[in-house]
């Protein structure tokens, strides 16, 4: 998650200001990361690097890596967007003021922009905790391996399941719960509302 | 007339010239603005008249000329623009107040941040503003709690709290309501009897007529007419002065004397 949420920063970052060559490679990634299948992604890690490389990476580290840059390229777009929805009399606006460019930002484009951003970027969360379940792939202890493990001892698939349900939404439903929370407050304190 | 001459001269455009690509938007305008004086700028929508207060402000590259404050040469590129800038009190039409931000501390952003300046000292500054044009209930709200004409009024206490030697108007009244441009319009008045210096773009003629002390006519990107409000409003010398100046007033079309059979 953090790795995702750093990524992002990053990666929205080169776009927003438009900085040269890194900004068609962050593009790139973007693309290629948002428009491809964790599950391959895992695979190319945990499988592939070996071949090619030479360097075997333990499942737990193909996991956050590659939850990571997929996080990565749906933070960068979130962030992005909010960047982007900040008018740019905004940026003139404190300028005028006699602020330099990064106090600019600091005071009055980059709060503004996190509020604007923090829906999408809750909706990323839950959308990568639940992305968590193709794990099992690459031999990674996750919830959905550790249920067949259950189902595989005990047969009782149907319970098995159930459970499978109600552990993830009892990972899940607080990070939404919490989510609309801190969005509303950021919010209210954002913009009075 | 001769006593301007003897005030220290604030602003000073020489030959500048501005223009996107291929189209020009300023031409040749050369303009001294000495302390104290109220300049405002009218002329035709797309005349140049908004580009011209950027480009003092540093907001725009110029093509051409030169741009000086009390002798130092505005220059958006350069470093210490925005140590320029804070002599320069911007107002924008749409307000630009940061949203996020209470009204105090909208206006007491810049003052800390950027001049490093005593807190209590800059907050009873804000609060005889907002007290002066009647907001002080106001200080805690955000700026979407407030009307329009309530938003502007804040937006120039915000730039006056900078302290600075020229304030710049953009047609500040453009996107209020009929009834909220005046209380906008009785604090610039406020001002200009207070002997602040500024630079008004504006569309209210009778206000031009009433806070200028020189009205430059902008047509084209140029200076067609640069004469006291008077003579300005009663006889402007120029045929494209006069022709502007008619699309202000209408004739009546429903004369009682209309032959019937029309």
């Amino acid at each position: 998650m953090l790795l995702a949420t750093l990524l992002g920063l990053a990666a929205a970052f080169v776009q927003y200001f438009k900085i040269p060559v890194l900004r068609q490679i962050v593009k790139v990634y973007i693309e290629l990361f948002r428009n491809t299948p964790l599950l391959i992604q895992l695979f190319f890690l945990y499988f592939g690097l070996p071949r090619v490389l030479g360097i075997s990476p333990s499942p737990e580290l193909c996991g956050v890596i590659g939850l990571g840059l997929l996080g990565g390229s749906y933070m960068a777009e979130a962030f992005r967007s909010g960047l982007e929805a900040v008018d740019n009399v905004q940026t003139e606006s404190a300028l005028s003021l006699g602020m330099t460019r990064p106090q600019a930002l600091r005071y009055v484009i980059f709060p503004q922009a996190a509020a604007i951003s923090m829906p999408a970027f809750v909706a990323n969360i839950i959308f990568l905790l639940k992305e968590t379940s193709v794990f099992s792939a690459i031999s990674l202890m996750d919830l959905m391996f550790t249920a067949k493990d259950l189902i595989g001892m005990y047969s009782k698939t149907v319970e098995c399941l159930a459970m499978l349900v109600v552990f993830y939404l009892i990972i899940l439903l607080p990070v939404s719960i919490l989510g609309s929370v801190v969005e509303r407050r950021l919010r209210r304190g954002s913009f009075g509302d | 007339m001769a006593g301007q001459l003897l005030k220290e001269t604030l602003l000073k455009i020489d030959h500048l010239r501005k223009a996107y690509g291929d189209t020009v938007v300023l031409k040749d305008i050369s303009l001294t603005v000495h302390k104290g004086e109220v300049i405002v700028v009218i002329g035709p929508s797309g005349c140049g008249k908004s580009t011209l207060l950027r480009c003092i402000n540093g907001l725009e590259p110029i093509q051409g000329g030169s741009i000086t404050l009390q002798d130092k040469p505005i220059d958006g590129q350069s470093k210490d623009i925005a140590q320029i800038r804070q002599k320069l009190g911007m107002v924008f039409q749409n307000y630009e107040l940061f949203p996020h931000k209470t009204v105090l501390q909208n206006i007491m952003l810049a003052p800390l941040k950027v001049q490093k300046r005593d807190k209590e000292e800059v907050r009873q500054m804000a609060e005889q503003w907002l007290e002066r044009v009647g907001l002080l209930d106001k200080k805690d709200s955000y700026p979407r709690q407030l009307s329009g004409g309530q938003k502007q009024r804040v937006a120039i206490v915000r730039a006056l709290c900078m302290e600075p030697e020229i304030m710049l108007f953009d047609e500040v009244t453009a996107a209020l309501d009929p009834e909220m441009v005046r209380e906008v319009l009785d604090v610039i008045l406020a001002l200009a009897k207070a002997g602040r210096t500024m630079v008004i773009v504006t569309h209210e003629m009778s206000f031009a007529r009433a806070v200028a002390d020189r009205v430059l006519f902008l047509d084209g990107g140029e200076i067609v007419e640069e004469a006291l409000p008077e003579v300005f409003f009663d006889h402007p010398s120029t045929d494209r002065a006069k022709k502007f100046l008619s699309t202000f007033t209408y004739d009546a079309v429903r004369h009682h004397d209309v032959p019937q059979n029309y």
